[in-house]
């Protein structure tokens, strides 16, 4: 039985569609019900809702073989995990963004707000610049507005949510998308069903391209 | 004689693997619990955390609870032409554990074979390793890499020190596609490196892939002979070539490997030949060696028993203490298991219940 943790949401419903069409399929989970786990016995699979950021937890554990999770939560939090595939989806980029006429003044410590503390932390020690890191759950474009950072490490979609604040993208860190990853004790023992996948869901990345 | 029964898997394992490791004339090793602080942090890159448990001797030296085994034996010994040292070890050592970020207690079993060490000598480590894997459960994967592959890709490539680091992220976590990135950002062909992540699974297969590559001839041919060797194995075919399993290249050359058993989420055993660090410590002899972390054998599945014990015999405050000490012998010698108990204790799952009256009478 090969475990599956999809992020909840619309991102793991595409997800969904896409290991469906590779025969994947379980249709329990198109019932509308509160069930939390979803099996088709026939096919050998096993689909949970998870929350996106804990996707990578599940399949670390080995509570989940494999799972979809945001490069963000991949490069944040470090799981021990094989990192299979690039699916292309919930595209966006982990960017610096401040007040659109700041101007950095390198010769003071930054103040970066961001829920992405590490990624941050990273970013600014491989440009050599003294930052102080102010971790935020939510609302990051907040801090700066209010004078509580210069600048924000955060996710950035189209940018709407900047532009309506009067903040911009100062530089962008690095690209972000869907990642189909497994855990790597499980794609030991579950490797053939887990490449099966794998080569169907690849196939449907490519065509895509 | 021993009830194994009433083992863990974790004690089991440390009697079979002992057994196994005497059979090749590995001799014990026992090693003291401290060790100089100052050593570990001249070598703190090669233990898995930097972090470690600290406190002063009577005379002021600052001593450490050992973090590592591995350099605890190798720093002593004498390097003779043909001489190798073989030792095994069971020891505990004190990491910080990544989840909780607290010190914990790790159970290691392994060995090590140090000195004029040849492709043999790899192949019984490897072969042993497997065995150590076999002994605990059947169902077991060892995956096997070297390091001198990837090191004369990376040379022919790219020197660049950030582009390695980089790169062997990518390796371990066989990731092409950010590979590729990476690769493109530094203006480099990604192909041999790409053709790297995909070289794992059956060893033949691997084998003909890395041909393919045209580099580190000399650690491609001692894959072909290592594999040679291991197909005259009873688990041959759950001994595959693996290129993600890259340690610390700073320490680790030549043959490396890592071991999965099925039921436990990450890898149980870590070894391979560690020339680069034996050089570091100005020894001129070559070494392997692995470790099984035993305290990762909890996950495996064990023999719940139905009762904690057999007989719960309760007896009153008043009952003649030796009427007590003469049931419990001789329930004892009927091999039944006794908790005496003065009032019925509210958890403890008990088969038959006996009690004592105040002249000593069963009922």
């Amino acid at each position: 039985m090969l475990n599956i943790a999809l992020p909840k949401g619309r991102l793991g419903e595409k997800v969904y569609a896409m290991f469906e069409a590779a025969g994947f399929e379980c249709p329990s989970i198109k019932e509308n019900n509160r069930k939390l786990i979803f099996e088709n016995a026939e096919k050998q699979v096993r689909y949970f809702w998870v929350k996106p950021s804990d996707v990578a937890i599940y399949v670390e554990r080995g509570a989940a073989d494999i799972g979809v999770a945001g490069k963000d939560i991949l490069l944040e939090y470090e799981p021990d995990v094989y990192e299979l595939l690039d699916l292309n989806l919930g595209k966006c980029r982990m960017a610096v963004a401040a007040p659109a006429d700041f101007r950095d003044n390198e010769n003071r410590t930054l103040r970066v707000a961001t829920k992405f503390t590490n990624i941050a932390a990273a970013y600014y020690a491989g440009i050599g610049r003294q930052i102080d890191i102010i971790k935020l759950n939510g609302s990051i474009e907040l801090a700066p507005i209010l004078g509580l950072s210069d600048v924000i490490v955060d996710i950035v979609e189209t940018g709407t949510t900047l532009k309506e604040n009067n903040l911009a993208v100062m530089q962008t860190i690095l690209p972000i998308s869907a990642r189909l990853i497994a855990n790597k004790a499980s794609f030991q023992f579950k490797g053939r069903q887990i490449e099966s996948l794998l080569d169907q869901v690849r196939n449907q990345v490519n065509s895509c391209d | 004689m021993l009830d194994t029964k009433i083992l863990k898997n974790e004690e089991k394992a440390v009697f079979a693997l002992r057994a196994l490791y005497r059979q090749y004339g590995y001799l014990p090793y026992k090693m003291s619990k401290f060790e100089s602080y100052e050593y570990y942090i001249q070598n703190k890159d090669f233990l898995v955390s930097d972090r470690i448990i600290t406190f002063n001797d009577t005379n002021g030296r600052l001593l450490a609870l050992k973090p590592d085994v591995t350099l605890s034996i190798i720093k002593n010994g004498e390097d003779i032409p043909g001489c190798k040292q073989k030792v095994y070890y069971n020891e505990n050592v004190y990491r910080v554990s990544e989840n909780t970020h607290q010190f914990k207690e790790i159970m290691q079993a392994g060995l090590e074979c140090i000195g004029d060490i040849d492709l043999y000598d790899i192949f019984e480590a490897v072969s042993l390793a497997a065995q150590s894997l076999a002994l605990i459960s059947k169902d077991f994967v060892l995956q096997i890499s070297h390091l001198g592959i990837l090191s004369s890709v990376l040379e022919r490539i790219c020197p660049d020190a950030i582009f390695r680091q980089k790169v062997i992220g990518c390796i371990k976590s066989k990731n092409p596609h950010d590979l590729s990135r990476i690769c493109r950002e530094y203006g480099v062909e990604d192909t041999l490196l790409v053709q790297l992540v995909s070289a794992y699974g059956p060893r033949d297969k691997v084998l003909a892939k890395l041909e393919t590559l045209g580099c580190g001839q000399d650690a491609l041919q001692e894959l072909q002979t290592l594999s040679k060797l291991l197909d005259q194995l009873p688990w041959a075919d759950q001994i595959v070539f693996d290129f993600s399993v890259v340690n610390n290249m700073n320490y680790y050359n030549g043959i490396v490997f890592q071991g999965f058993l099925s039921g436990i989420f990450e890898s149980v055993l870590a070894g391979g030949q560690y020339d680069k660090l034996m050089q570091k410590l100005e020894r001129r002899a070559g070494a392997v060696g692995f470790a099984v972390y035993l305290d990762l054998l909890e996950q495996l599945p064990a023999e719940d028993a139905e009762y904690d014990v057999d007989v719960l015999l309760v007896y009153a405050e008043d009952t003649d203490k030796m009427a007590v000490a003469k049931a419990v012998a001789e329930l004892t010698s009927q091999g039944k298991t006794v908790s005496t108990q003065k009032s019925i204790p509210e958890k403890l799952r008990y088969r038959q219940i006996l009690k004592l009256t105040k002249e000593g009478a069963l009922c």
